[in-house]
C-alpha cells in the first residue's frame, strides 16, 4: 500500500484497521512497513483523506 | 541511553491521559505522561460537544473553554424535515485545545511529569514482563521505566498491540470521518443539527455544533465498511453545496471514531488501556470524551491501589474492568446493538422518528410525551427511541 504524504492528514484511522499491525505514525508522518503489509486494502478504504491507494482488489 | 523510574508511564495527554495521569498522581504515585506532539490538545480531531453533566465531574467548568452553550437538539430527516428536541441538561461545544491544556494542566499541579515532544516507540521487557517504555524524545532514544504502563494514545493506539492486545477495528465499527470548521453563516447559538439518511452520511450522520463568532463545526461520519466507493469529504462538500454554499472553511481536519462496543481484552498484567485506545466510545454518537474520562479515572485509581499493594497482575488490575463494567461498560454493549439496527434501519424509519418528534411542541417535549406520541404513531419505533435517548444522555 502506497500513502500519499501530500493527502495523509495523519488521522491515524488506517492504523486502527490494519489488521497485522503493519502501519505506524508519528507526529509528522505515516508509515507502512511493506514487509508485514497483506494488501487487504482496509486503510485504503478507511482513509478520510483518501491518501491512500495500491489495493489488490 | 537515559533511564528514569516512575510506578506508573501514560503515554498520550489527551483527557484519557491527563485524567489517568492526574488521579493516580494524586493517590501518591509517581506518573510520567508522554505526549507525541508539541502540546496537548492538537491538532483537534473532534466535534467537540459534551454534556455538562459529564464533564463536570472531572473539571470545574470554566467559560474560557466553552465554545457554546447548547440546550437543544434538531434533527432532520432523509426526505427535508426537522424537529426540535430539548435535551436532559446542558451540552457544550469546547474549544477542544483549551480544554485539553487545562486537563493537562490538572495533572501536572498533581504532581504529573510530563513530556511533550515524546513519542512512545516500544515497551521495555524483562522477560514476558513489561517494565518500561521506550520513547524518542528530541533525536534521543530514551527508557522510562514503570510498574504500570497506561495506553490513552488514541484511536490510532499501538501501546495495545506491543503488549499483545489486538486492538484492530473491522470496517464497520470505525467511522471515517472529515469536519471543516466554518465562518460566514448565521448559526443558530444555541442548537447543533444532526442530517440522517443513506444518501446524506451512509451509516452514520452529519453534524452542526455551533462555535463562538458564528462559526462552527460541520462534519460527517460514515461507516467505515460503506466507504469503499465514496470517502466522507465527499458527502461533505455535497451537503455544503446543497446546504451552506456560502460558507467559508476556516479549517479542516480528518479522523476516525471507533464505534464498537469496547474491546475484550485490555488490560494485562503492568497495562491498561484507556479512552480511544481501549474503544471507549459510545458506539451511536461517536461521543468519546466523556467515557474516556470515566475510564481514566477508574484506571488511574487502580493504578495507584496496585503501585500501594505492591501487585500490578492482571487479577488486580481488572478491578478497573469490573468498575468500568458497571458505570458504563454493559451500557456500551446495549448501545452497540442499538447501532448495528440503526445501521439496518431504512430511511423511511428515519422519517417517521423525526415526524413523531415534531409533533410535540418543542417546551412540552419530553420522553414521557414522546412515548405516548410514538406509542401510537408507530409503536416499534418506541424501543429503538428509549434507547437512543439513553445514548443521548451519556453522551
Amino acid at each position: 500500500m502506497i500513502i500519499n504524504r501530500e493527502l495523509c492528514d495523519i488521522c491515524g484511522s488506517c492504523v486502527a484497521v490494519c489488521p497485522v499491525d503493519a502501519i505506524s505514525v508519528s507526529e509528522f508522518c505515516v508509515t507502512i512497513n511493506q514487509d508485514k503489509c497483506i494488501e487487504c486494502g482496509n486503510c485504503q478504504q478507511i482513509c478520510p483523506a483518501r491518501a491512500i491507494s495500491g489495493a489488490k482488489k | 541511553m537515559k533511564h528514569k523510574n516512575y510506578d506508573i508511564v501514560v503515554i498520550g495527554a489527551g483527557p484519557a491521559g491527563s485524567v489517568a495521569a492526574r488521579y493516580a498522581a494524586e493517590q501518591g504515585a509517581s506518573v510520567l505522561m508522554l505526549e507525541r506532539d508539541r502540546e496537548a490538545g492538537i491538532p483537534v480531531r473532534c466535534a467537540e460537544g459534551v454534556s455538562r453533566n459529564g464533564i463536570a465531574p472531572f473539571i470545574d467548568i470554566n467559560p474560557k473553554w466553552i465554545a457554546a452553550t447548547i440546550d437543544s437538539a434538531c434533527l432532520h430527516s432523509p426526505d427535508g424535515e426537522q424537529a426540535y428536541m430539548y435535551n436532559n441538561g446542558t451540552g457544550y461545544v469546547l474549544e477542544r485545545r483549551l480544554f485539553d491544556t487545562e486537563l493537562c494542566n490538572l495533572a501536572i499541579t498533581t504532581g504529573v511529569e510530563m513530556l511533550t515532544k515524546a513519542d512512545a516507540i516500544g515497551l521495555e521487557y524483562s522477560g514476558e514482563k513489561i517494565t518500561g517504555v521506550r520513547f524518542k524524545h528530541f533525536g534521543e532514544i530514551k527508557i522510562a521505566n514503570c510498574s504500570i504502563v497506561i495506553g490513552a494514545d488514541g484511536v490510532e493506539s499501538r501501546v495495545g498491540r506491543w503488549a499483545g492486545i489486538n486492538t484492530a477495528l473491522a470496517l464497520n465499527d470505525i467511522d471515517t470521518c472529515v469536519q471543516y470548521t466554518v465562518s460566514g453563516i448565521d448559526f443558530e447559538s444555541d442548537a447543533c443539527h444532526f442530517y440522517f439518511g443513506k444518501k446524506v452520511s451512509p451509516g452514520g450522520y452529519i453534524w452542526i455544533f455551533p462555535k463562538s463568532g458564528n462559526t462552527a463545526n460541520i462534519g460527517i461520519g460514515i461507516s467505515g465498511d460503506l466507504a469503499a466507493e465514496k470517502g466522507p469529504k465527499a458527502y461533505l462538500d455535497e451537503f455544503m453545496k446543497r446546504t451552506f454554499p456560502e460558507a467559508k472553511v476556516n479549517y479542516t481536519v480528518f479522523g476516525g471514531v471507533p464505534t464498537a462496543w469496547g474491546l475484550k481484552e485490555y488490560i494485562k498484567d503492568n497495562i491498561m488501556l484507556v479512552g480511544d485506545a481501549a474503544r471507549q466510545v459510545n458506539p451511536i454518537t461517536g461521543g468519546g470524551i466523556v467515557q474516556a474520562m470515566i475510564a481514566a479515572g477508574i484506571a488511574g485509581q487502580v493504578a495507584a491501589d496496585s503501585i500501594k499493594a505492591g501487585d500490578q497482575s492482571k487479577k488486580f488490575l481488572l478491578r478497573y474492568k469490573k468498575e468500568w463494567d458497571s458505570k458504563l461498560g454493559k451500557i456500551q454493549k446495549t448501545m452497540y446493538s442499538m447501532k448495528e439496527r440503526f445501521m439496518k434501519m431504512d430511511d423511511s424509519k428515519f422519517n417517521n422518528l423525526v415526524r413523531l418528534c415534531q409533533s410535540i411542541p418543542k417546551e412540552e417535549f419530553s420522553l414521557k410525551k414522546l412515548f405516548s406520541v410514538a406509542m401510537k404513531g408507530d409503536p416499534l419505533l418506541v424501543a429503538e427511541i428509549a434507547r437512543a435517548f439513553v445514548a443521548s444522555k451519556l453522551k
